[in-house]
């Protein structure tokens, strides 16, 4: 059973992401969470293109004695994950600027002391 | 071949690429001046609600419109990214039109006095466009990266205001709903591809077995944009967001929710739409039963507000459940002919017509609380009173908002509420029993709002309030205009808009036969 075990790691990584955001008071560690999931979706996707004994689907360094196509793994769930990670990057960067403007307002990122006090 | 030809043809890329243009130009032009930046975006919106019109008006004479991106040769698999525009899809490109288009002259007064405007303008651009592209396009991983796009440019907008705590905050709140969201639809559309090899709503539509996998993606789809959407168990970002954005934004947010709300509709008729007729009852069922729980608690939770604009960010709420017990209704009838001609459709033309409606009366209610704002830099209902005598306009436009959000009448939200409960009655009473039990309750609520904040004796510390400017006049006569003429000639936008955006979704056969041609399933 060697080749589910890709598939349990993801299910491990979605749901310590989930534990992890919903949890876990420290704002960082929300965003640490979410970065969890992101990388089991992440990882089921490359996991789906994957063919056994399979290289990397590039037709221009392809090792000598390769079957095109049989002999690569799949190129589009690569595709959709680099996709999927300059998303992320973005989101992200953009949590992690709101954390900043959070800790200037309240000076703390322990969520059950934000929003207590007005403004 | 004539301009209007090509524009058509071209349409759906250009509705997406022209805001998109927009967007990247925009801090270009406000090098020049800033009435310049205004006039510019005015106009880029003004010709994007243009080409929608235009294309809408062929879509619903009922033509569905595909436009390849890439590779024309439809036997190869997934070198394409499609988009398909069917009556459903123009229905909610009109609605996100309009909101763009009356939050950009909204805020050339609102919102004057604040730094940072040019990224402000780039940002109502960017979600718009991210909400169009929801909207029209064809395929799973696209509909995800326009979610993301739409997320990202709105959570960087309900921060906007980043001088206070609060706003950051809803931001951030906003930020991990929607980023978790998001991964929950990408999950899914993995679940979909690696059993079927297709990223197409159409190609999936026609491969799909409701398999066990299948039901797991499709929980998680419907989660996701239920989370983004703001039904019941997961609306606890929206009050938040909607209140603390400026109300020129939380406009455009109103759009973005409701392509949301489009993607759990394309998901349950389209995409499971040959598969759901297994087992339609429940799933049908389920919506119905969350749309009831979202409309009872978000009015509960709205009689209970002191803050005007937290007040009417939950009666949204509510309203978002009208439009799912509507929809709901008629996916519970899916595949019985007869029941669907009594019920379904009556019940899915209030839904859908509801979807418009609540746009309106919502966008209305809050430019009037941003009005309100931007006279007394107050929002809280125990401070304010006594301010029709200074605010004569706004003051009608409220009532106008008020008559249209709790289905009095002469104003548009008769016209959709009445079929829902006509039709939802004779599904199960009780249905209807809730929603008119709902109804009444938000005519409470904004009773309350109206003795509160407009009558009572005028108060010494709002002597000098004056009339808001001309710009947000126009922008709030835009929509109460919208709305009664919606009202007095319902009839008029049920058979021109709102049949065929049902008839689009019920005869989901069409929408996949335009790209399988072999397709046999479908009413």
């Amino acid at each position: 059973m060697i080749f589910n075990i890709p598939f349990i790691a993801v299910t491990a990584l979605v749901l310590i992401g989930l534990y992890t955001v919903i949890f876990r008071r420290n704002l960082i560690k929300m965003v640490i969470g979410i970065t969890i999931i992101q990388s089991g979706v992440n990882l089921f996707l490359i996991t789906l293109g994957y063919r056994e004994n399979s290289v990397a689907p590039i037709f221009t360094s392809l090792p000598p004695g390769t079957i095109v196509p049989e002999g690569m793994s799949f190129p589009v769930p690569q595709a959709l994950t680099l996709t999927s990670i300059v998303i992320g990057v973005a989101v992200l960067a953009l949590m992690l600027s709101l954390i900043i403007h959070i800790y200037r307002h309240y000076g703390t990122l322990d969520s059950k002391e934000i929003g207590g006090n007005e403004e | 071949m004539n301009i209007i030809d090509f524009l058509l043809q071209h349409s759906p890329a250009l509705i997406v690429a022209i805001p998109l243009l927009g967007a990247f130009l925009t801090p270009l032009i406000s090098r020049i001046n800033n009435k310049a930046r205004n006039i510019f975006v005015i106009l880029i919106l003004g010709l994007t609600t243009s080409i929608v019109f235009l294309l809408a008006n062929d879509v619903f004479a009922g033509n569905i419109h595909t436009y390849v991106f890439g590779s024309q040769d439809l036997a190869l698999p997934i070198v394409r990214i499609l988009f398909e525009v069917d009556a459903m899809s123009a229905f909610m490109a009109i609605i996100g039109s309009i909101l763009a288009l009356v939050a950009v002259i909204y805020s050339w007064a609102f919102i004057k006095e604040n730094t940072g405007l040019d990224k402000f303008y780039t940002l109502i651009l960017l979600t718009t466009a991210g909400m169009f592209g929801m909207v029209l396009t064809g395929d799973m991983f696209n509909l995800f990266v326009f979610l993301e796009i739409t997320s990202i440019a709105s959570c960087a907008l309900i921060a906007f205001w980043t001088n206070k705590g609060k706003s950051v905050e809803a931001g951030f709140k906003y930020i991990v709903i929607s980023s978790i969201g998001a991964l929950f639809l990408l999950f899914a559309i993995a679940l979909l591809y690696g059993q079927y090899n297709a990223l197409n709503i159409a190609t999936l539509a026609n491969a799909i077995q409701f398999s066990f996998l299948d039901k797991i993606a499709l929980v998680l789809l419907i989660a996701a944009f239920a989370m983004k959407a703001g039904i019941v168990p997961m609306h606890m970002w929206l009050p938040d967001a909607y209140s603390k954005a400026p109300a020129s934004v939380t406009i455009v947010l109103v759009g973005a929710t409701q392509a949301s709300l489009y993607g759990v509709f394309r998901v349950c008729f389209t995409l499971y739409g040959n598969t759901i007729n297994l087992s339609p009852a429940s799933i049908g069922w389920i919506i119905v039963l969350l749309g009831l729980i979202t409309m009872l608690l978000g009015v509960a939770m709205a009689l209970i507000q002191s803050d005007f604009k937290r007040l009417i960010a939950f009666s949204a709420v509510a309203e978002i459940g009208f439009m799912f017990l509507g929809i709901g209704a008629g996916l519970t009838v899916l595949g019985n002919a007869e029941m669907m001609a009594a019920i379904g459709i009556p019940a899915m033309s209030g839904g859908v017509f509801h979807i418009m409606n609540d746009a309106l009366d919502i966008g209305l209610l809050f430019l009037v609380a941003g009005a309100i704002y931007y006279a007394t830099r107050e929002t809280s209902l125990d401070k304010l009173g006594g301010l029709a005598r200074n605010m004569k306009y706004t003051t009608v436009f409220f009532i106008i908002g008020l008559f249209a959000v709790s289905g009095i009448p002469p104003m548009n939200g008769f016209a959709s509420k009445l079929l829902i409960y006509e039709s939802t009655f004779q599904l199960n009473p009780i249905l209807s029993i809730v929603a008119i039990l709902s109804s009444i309750m938000l005519l409470a609520v904004f009773v309350k709002v109206f003795h509160s904040v407009f009558l009572g004796p005028s108060l010494p510390k709002f002597k000098e309030v004056k009339e808001v400017p001309k710009s947000m006049l126009i922008a709030m006569g835009i929509i109460a205009s919208i709305i009664i003429v919606f009202g007095l000639f319902p009839e008029l936008i049920i058979n021109n808009i709102v049949e065929p955006a049902v008839s689009a979704l019920v005869n989901y056969g069409d929408y996949i036969r335009e790209v399988i041609p072999t397709f046999t399933g479908g009413i």
